[in-house]
């Protein structure tokens, strides 16, 4: 598919990225000429130096030709502009950024509609709630979540003395005797989707599959602290926190947000009428732990430094608060920071890049079993998706150990009528069941490329 | 530097170089050349099986090359096809010197030219046809050839391309590299396969059609006469005039052309500049070459014939113009510099070069009787940014240096200043003949084993722009991490 994408910042350096493996043909446009040659020299793509808004450079891009037009500039107003205007000039879907939380509201399905947009785009918002799914359950390290929520796919640490240690998954299913799957083992670098054989050791990073309440069970008898974080402590004023914070007061926690820029917290306060907000430098050790951080259930840290996050993270540590979110944008930083012990760093560029991913590949596969949701694992090394099973999937009805699967692929969930389980040989797919497939080295795009 | 993906690519390069050497091999057959049929398998089989070898031994997971490998990748690439094209010519005893054998691959490939060979009359025709045959692969480029047909060597396989690819900016067609070099090998093979039905239907037979075919479409020159093109008949002069003033001008027009996109055409500053000169050029020698050619359309036909073939450094003639009045001489020896556009298979500057060359002279005057005046290059309708006209004329100056170093090594040969230089400033900019000694009627069979390869060296030097070249024999390319010292 031809995608033009504008804008060639953090965010849309990574889109690019994802979307170039994905071998869609993309034309990146930014005014910033530095930024363009960068590009340049890393993906094999056209560049063109201009404004997105401007018919000229629309034309150059071959706007006319273009199956989506992705505007992801750190303006609203010229992502929206930009997008009517690749609309109008024949672009066949639109996505736009747009953050400003005053446009965030409930008007914004009129104004989506009127400008004619496929799909917009609020990194921040989908940031907060990955974060407020996180704390939810603050014994994970990550959470995904598909068919609305009712089927998670949870990722935790194994950490020093766990119990699972030197146990087999075959093993592990006879003593838990719960419904889940293990859809993915991450170890030394290297992920794996395992089969029964597996043998789980202490550090590794296993993503679990199942419902909510299985999950919550699971955690009970491992002996995991399984309570949604109560006192947060979120450090950087921005709209990630303003979208977090809110979240977290509607469900009855208790939110202190700390910023060393007065007008920001100005702004914070009046808008959170229920939080507590405080104007200091969060990486000022003396600031944290007069405002509480001792007594805090998590801390997340949000400023735009990637290296202050990361060490006001592990100060944190130090002092035990139980759960430690980083934001880091940079992707060298985000390997670092895992291998260095934090636990939970959350990547807005990547969450993104994943949406777009997601929407490209289900336009692609317009006619077959749509991609539902996406998510990438270790750059991109293991996906997992959800697919809406349409009547063109020829296995229908066959028992999944008769169906002839390639190898690396795991099919983690069948949803039915808003009843989830985790398969077994005998059962089958059923066209409108939901399916959870885990997939490690494929770039799957239709249900259908599970079988061989 | 990433030497495993390097080596992985130099491979592959054997294999093509290996599969590319059996169309000869089918010319022997044909014409039952039995000993050239031999050189050329053996060859081939030789070649493919070390490139095999090569893949399997580098293999790598890491794909990643940037600017420095796609340079290394580039001029070992152009190398190693050379040395493997001039094998067969030494087994097969055509050419038996291997740097004289070196010398006509190079200038194959590079799309020079230039010979060492007194008497091509001689040769078998299966040599003569892998000899212009390399002047239409090395025309668009080994490496863009690969890239077109393979699958995908590496995601930044764009710095392979704009390593090899002449001019100053490599204009991408679509996004992805593979898919622009499939476009251009496209309009290539059909520009090619029309000259050929064209020059067929003419007083050519399909064996010479090929050739002069070959030899146009890469800009090369390699001939099978000894009076070059002369004995053929008019209609045939003018069609290899016009494909080569075709195959002088930017692929990307024509690309845009497929398109539909005629005004950017016709917009285009180099392509206006490049007729106004082939014009001009045209018109100076036609006037000046009247009296001693006879007729007025002799005297056309001859001096468009030579001006297109000198600017688009094809080095084809239809007379020996180096019996022509100084004036027309001097004409085509500043042409042998300007070259034609940048994307096509020429050698030389470029017009867009000598273009921007000129309009920063000018600007630059213009800063000398306003000192506050603040003004730019413009190009296409777009004001070039100073980084550009910066490297452009970076770009003349290493240029012109190259061409003393060159003149200085071959001027130990006792063959005249007009020889020498000619014949430096011919190779360098991938004409082929000079004047003088080395002009359509001599040949380079006078120079020593010396000369011949440094000129060599200056035909890859011009063909590949200079850059990549002198950036792979510069150590820190190649440099490795010191181990530590204990």
């Amino acid at each position: 598919m031809k995608i033009v994408v504008m804008g060639c910042g953090k965010i849309g350096n990574t889109v690019i990225s994802s979307l170039v493996s994905e071998g869609h043909d993309v034309v990146a446009v930014d005014s910033n000429s530095a930024a363009i040659d960068e590009i340049r020299d890393i993906y094999d793509i056209i560049c063109i130096c201009g404004n997105g808004a401007d018919y000229d450079t629309l034309l150059e891009a071959g706007i006319d030709k273009t199956d989506i037009f992705v505007a992801i500039t750190g303006s609203d107003e010229l992502n929206m502009l930009s997008c009517v205007i690749a609309e109008k000039m024949g672009a066949k879907h639109t996505v736009a950024r747009i953050r400003n939380p005053e446009y965030n509201d409930k008007n914004l399905p009129y104004v989506k509609q009127y400008l004619g947009l496929s799909l917009h785009i609020n990194p921040e918002l989908l940031v907060a709630s990955e974060l407020f799914n996180i704390l939810k359950l603050p014994s994970a390290v990550n959470i995904e979540t598909f068919s609305r929520r009712n089927f998670e796919m949870v990722e935790f640490i194994l950490k020093e003395n766990s119990n699972l240690d030197g146990v087999s998954l075959m093993d592990l299913r006879k003593k838990y005797k719960s419904n889940f799957l293990i859809g993915l083992v991450v170890r030394n670098d290297e992920v794996f989707v395992p089969d029964g054989n597996f043998v789980l050791k202490n550090g590794d990073r296993i993503g679990i599959i199942a419902t909510p309440h299985e999950i919550h069970k699971f955690f009970k008898t491992m002996g995991a602290i399984q309570k949604q974080a109560k006192n947060v402590m979120i450090l950087g004023a921005s709209t990630t926190a303003f979208y977090l914070a809110k979240m977290l007061l509607s469900s009855g926690s208790n939110v202190t947000i700390v910023d060393k820029d007065e007008a920001r917290c100005s702004l914070a306060a009046q808008r959170l009428p229920g939080a507590v907000v405080i104007n200091g430098d969060g990486a000022s050790q003396e600031v944290l732990l007069e405002e509480g951080l001792l007594t805090s259930d998590a801390l997340v840290t949000l400023t735009g430094i990637d290296e202050e996050n990361i060490l006001v993270s592990f100060f944190a540590m130090s002092q035990k608060v139980p759960k430690v979110i980083a934001k880091i944008n940079s992707n060298e930083l985000i390997s670092m920071a895992e291998k260095l012990g934090i636990d939970s760093v959350i990547s807005p560029k990547r969450i993104v890049s994943d949406v777009i991913t997601r929407y490209a590949r289900a336009l692609q596969n317009s006619v077959g079993s749509n991609v539902e949701t996406l998510y990438k694992f270790m750059d991109g090394k293991i996906e997992a998706l959800e697919f809406n099973v349409s009547n063109e999937f020829k296995a229908q009805q066959i028992p999944l150990k008769e169906m002839k699967l390639k190898s690396n692929v795991l099919i983690g969930g069948i949803i039915r009528k808003r009843k989830v389980f985790i398969p077994t040989g005998d059962d089958v797919i059923c066209a409108g069941d939901r399916v959870v497939v885990i997939s490690e080295g494929q770039k799957m795009k239709d249900l259908s490329d599970i079988l061989k | 530097m990433n030497f495993k993906m390097v080596f992985n690519v130099i491979g592959r390069i054997c294999q093509t170089a290996g599969v590319l050497l059996l169309v000869p091999a089918v010319t022997a057959i044909i014409y039952s050349e039995t000993t050239q049929l031999f050189a050329l398998l053996i060859t081939a089989v030789a070649s493919f099986v070390l490139g095999t070898l090569l893949t399997i031994i580098c293999k790598t997971k890491n794909h990643i090359i940037y600017a420095k490998e796609g340079f290394a990748i580039v001029a070992a690439a152009w190398i190693v096809t050379s040395v493997i094209g001039a094998i067969p010519f030494v087994i097969s005893g055509e050419i038996p010197s291997f740097v004289d054998a070196f010398f006509e691959t190079v200038s194959g490939f590079t799309t020079t030219g230039a010979s060492i060979l007194t008497n091509v009359e001689a040769m078998s025709k299966s040599m003569l046809l892998w000899r212009s045959f390399t002047h239409w692969v090395g025309g668009m480029g080994v490496l863009v050839f690969v890239m077109a047909i393979l699958p995908n060597i590496s995601d930044r396989s764009m710095h392979i391309m704009r390593a090899e690819m002449p001019g100053p900016v490599v204009g991408k067609l679509v996004p992805k590299a593979k898919d622009t070099a499939k476009i251009l090998y496209l309009i290539y093979i059909a520009l090619t396969l029309v000259q050929i039905v064209l020059l067929w239907a003419g007083d050519m037979d399909l064996y010479d059609s090929l050739i002069h075919s070959f030899g146009t479409a890469g800009t090369g020159g390699f001939g099978i006469k000894a009076d070059g093109c002369a004995s053929y008949s008019p209609y045939s002069q003018w069609v290899i005039t016009i494909f080569m003033l075709i195959f002088g001008v930017n692929f990307n027009l024509y690309y845009l052309i497929l398109i539909r996109k005629f005004k950017a055409v016709f917009k285009n500053t180099e392509l206006r500049w490049y007729l106004v000169i082939v014009l001009i050029s045209t018109g100076i020698i036609t006037a000046n070459i009247l009296s001693i050619s006879g007729s007025f359309s002799k005297a056309l036909r001859d001096a468009a014939f030579q001006v297109s073939s000198i600017i688009t450094t094809t080095g084809y003639s239809t007379t020996n113009f180096d019996l022509w009045p100084s004036l027309s001489k001097g004409v085509l020896f500043i042409l042998m510099f300007s070259g034609a556009c940048a994307g096509s298979t020429c050698g030389g500057l470029k017009v867009t070069r000598t273009v921007t060359l000129v309009k920063s002279v000018g600007r630059e005057f213009k800063r000398m009787l306003h000192p506050r005046s603040v003004s730019a290059v413009v190009s296409d309708g777009k004001s070039m940014s100073e980084t550009e006209v910066g490297s452009v004329n970076v770009y003349l100056t290493i240029y012109m240096l190259c061409i003393m170093v060159i003149f200085l090594l071959v001027s130990f040969e006792p063959l005249g200043l007009e020889t020498n230089l000619t014949a430096t400033v011919s190779c360098f900019n991938n004409v082929g003949p000079g004047l003088a000694g080395v002009g359509p009627a001599g040949s380079y069979a006078a120079y020593s084993d010396f000369s011949t390869f440094v000129l060599s060296i200056a035909m890859l030097l011009g063909r590949l722009e200079i850059f990549p070249l002198l950036i792979a024999f510069f150590p820190a390319t190649w440099a490795k991490r010191k181990k530590a010292a204990n």
